[in-house]
């Protein structure tokens, strides 16, 4: 599967005086082929969560298009859209994002179970496994500490055996162990032939990816080409 | 569907304390509608089966009728009373200009002594000129009142025996009435051989009800209609003019004196309701605006997951559904436990008459308290779930990350 988003503009509207439109992503065209990790770094606020939202399919660019293979994510309707996101994509956003209400077993197969899809408990379980948390399947979020949280949202992103992840500042608040394990399963991940597209503002994932880029007043250039 | 209503179950679970509050207040607004209305029907009710049940045009009762238990005391309190005139009365009134036909009825208190079974209020009419109690008898009851026998309203206990006595009298109950919600489900009925008979016995037993009214020419009403073309008003003023110590009442004035009654309770009762369901609807859709916003991360969470808009909705109106359908389910049922059982405490409490209506109609009220309870509570949240399911997922995960 090939990520690509074609001269992508997003911009903000903002209510007071004088300038009023806040332009978050200048014009980026940006590929990111299956097989490869690609890295967006920079700093709070630059535009790379922009870039990702806009690449998930969840937030309208003002400009540009953003297409998963032939299909432009932008034309399809949002039922379509959300469809294609479950199936296709694995996204992992900023922050602790367990359902409270929701064990760990069941939060992982939130998105299975939001489109009926059953049986799928055991691979569920592998995945926990994988992450290193199956001990705690059946304790509930508000448990967890930051780090097994974030691999909560990893487990949940891989369920639906997605073609392209997307994961938001995956490492932002784990220890320097638990970023490179982390790390390490998303260079895992691209190997075993998916997209991947790794946001963050620590330098520590560069050594890990295939491709680096710098986001910076929502102007993204390549790393490794300056 | 399924997800949505798992989901919204298993939140509901999760923070109980929280469903539990919301739970009431959706009890709350079922409670008010539900019984408001039941009772608002039930004095309806009891107004029209009271009106039907006086059936004249005209009430002649003596002047002591205040001090001896007024009429309106024994027919719609069902507290037992007594008071006498002469049966000249009668065929004064027969002579009258306007009267088509003027019947008696006797009210005899029975005692708490010995010689009466129970302590209730029993009332005799005359057979062959009754206008008022025979039409409504015989809804229930197809024979013949003969000597002896009794009919008695549906609040009296039968004996397994069938068999009443008052003054010494020995009668045999014939039948029993439907309830009409007034005073006079507490009565029993006779002819007027046999009320005669006991109004005759309680002399000897040595009851001095009548004072100065011999026991055999008693009769403590006179119930007139008046002929089609004569004005009720004249015939009134005629009567009172023509009758001594005596006073000659419409029937439509005790009647709307009671129905002024019921407006203003109804009126009470309609503004209450309405104020629970402005105040009930405001906490609610405040309480659902901040359960929405404190799991705004949550939503993005399930856009992120593949959720379309239309299953955001789903889940969150499944979320307010539930909890306003169990509320509802509870206040009604509240409603029921509270009102259906104490009626007749109610009644009192009201001086009215009250009626219920029929089981059917029972039922139909509550299903309509239910649905219009979940609907509503459903739609106090659609304005957050519109405000949620509209955002862009990107601005409320950066939001709240």
């Amino acid at each position: 599967m090939i990520l690509r988003t074609e001269n992508v503009t997003r911009q903000y509207f903002r209510q007071g005086k004088g300038t009023n439109v806040f332009t978050a992503l200048q014009e980026t065209s940006l590929t990111i082929p299956g097989g490869k990790l690609i890295e967006v770094m920079g700093r709070s606020g630059s535009g790379k969560s922009t870039l990702l939202n806009l690449c998930a399919g969840l937030l309208e660019p003002t400009a540009g298009k953003v297409f998963l293979d032939d299909t432009d994510l932008y034309a399809l309707d949002d039922r379509e859209r959300s469809k294609l996101r479950n199936e296709s994509f694995g996204v992992i956003p900023q922050g602790q994002t367990g359902l409270r209400s929701l064990t760990v077993l069941e939060n992982v197969l939130l998105p299975c179970e939001m489109y009926g899809i059953s049986g799928q408990e055991e691979y569920a379980l592998e995945l926990l496994e994988r992450v290193g948390i199956a001990e705690l399947s059946n304790t509930y979020p508000s448990e967890l500490s930051g780090g097994e949280m974030r691999r909560l949202s990893i487990a949940r992103a891989l369920i639906r055996k997605p073609g392209v992840l997307l994961a938001d500042e995956p490492t932002g608040d784990l220890d320097d162990e638990n970023t490179h394990i982390v790390l390490g399963m998303f260079r895992r991940f691209a190997e075993e032939g998916m997209a991947v597209l790794l946001v963050t503002h620590e330098t520590e994932a560069a050594e890990y990816a295939d491709e680096v880029y710098r986001m910076e007043k929502g102007v993204l250039t390549r790393q490794d080409a300056e | 569907m399924k997800f949505a209503n798992n989901l919204a179950w298993k939140n509901m679970k999760r923070k109980p304390g929280r469903t539990i509050a919301l739970i009431l207040l959706a009890a709350f607004l079922a409670f008010s509608v539900f019984g408001g209305s039941l009772v608002v029907m039930s004095l309806q009710n009891g107004l029209t089966s009271y009106e039907a049940r006086l059936g004249a045009d005209i009430i002649v009762v003596p002047n002591q009728a205040r001090s001896h238990g007024s009429i309106e005391s024994i027919l719609l309190q069902g507290i037992p009373g007594y008071f006498y005139m002469d049966d000249s009365v009668l065929e004064k009134a027969r002579n009258t200009e306007g009267v088509e036909i003027a019947t008696p009825q006797f009210y005899l208190a029975s005692a708490s002594s010995g010689c009466c079974s129970v302590s209730v209020q029993v009332i005799g009419f005359d057979p062959e000129t009754d206008f008022t109690i025979k039409p409504w008898i015989q809804k229930n009851y197809s024979g013949t009142i003969g000597d002896g026998d009794l009919l008695v309203g549906s609040a009296i206990a039968v004996p397994s025996n069938r068999k009443l006595t008052f003054y010494n009298v020995e009668c045999n109950v014939a039948g029993q009435l439907e309830r009409t919600g007034t005073g006079l489900d507490n009565a029993v009925y006779a002819n007027m051989n046999t009320i005669r008979q006991m109004m005759e016995s309680s002399v000897l037993l040595g009851f001095d009800y009548f004072s100065d009214v011999s026991a055999e020419h008693a009769i403590s009403s006179v119930m007139i209609k008046v002929m089609d073309g004569y004005d009720i008003d004249q015939v009134t003023g005629d009567l009172n003019i023509h009758l001594r110590r005596v006073e000659a009442t419409q029937a439509k004035t005790m009647i709307s004196d009671i129905a002024s009654g019921l407006t203003s309770v109804s009126r009470v009762i309609g503004g209450l309701t309405v104020m629970i369901w402005i105040l009930a609807i405001v906490i609610l859709i405040v309480a659902f605006a901040m359960i929405v916003n404190e799991r705004k991360k949550e939503f993005g969470v399930l856009r992120v997951a593949g959720a379309s808009q239309k299953m955001l909705s789903r889940l969150l109106l499944a979320e307010s559904g539930l909890i306003s359908l169990i509320g509802a389910l509870a206040g009604a049922g509240t409603a029921a436990l509270v009102i259906l059982p104490f009626l007749g405490m109610i009644r009192e409490s009201l001086n009215l008459p009250m009626l219920l209506p029929s089981v059917p109609v029972i039922l139909l009220l509550a299903v309509g308290a239910v649905v219009l309870t979940a609907f509503a509570g459903a739609l106090t949240s659609a304005v957050s779930t519109r405000k949620i399911t509209r955002a862009d997922a990107g601005l409320i995960l950066r939001e709240d990350a």
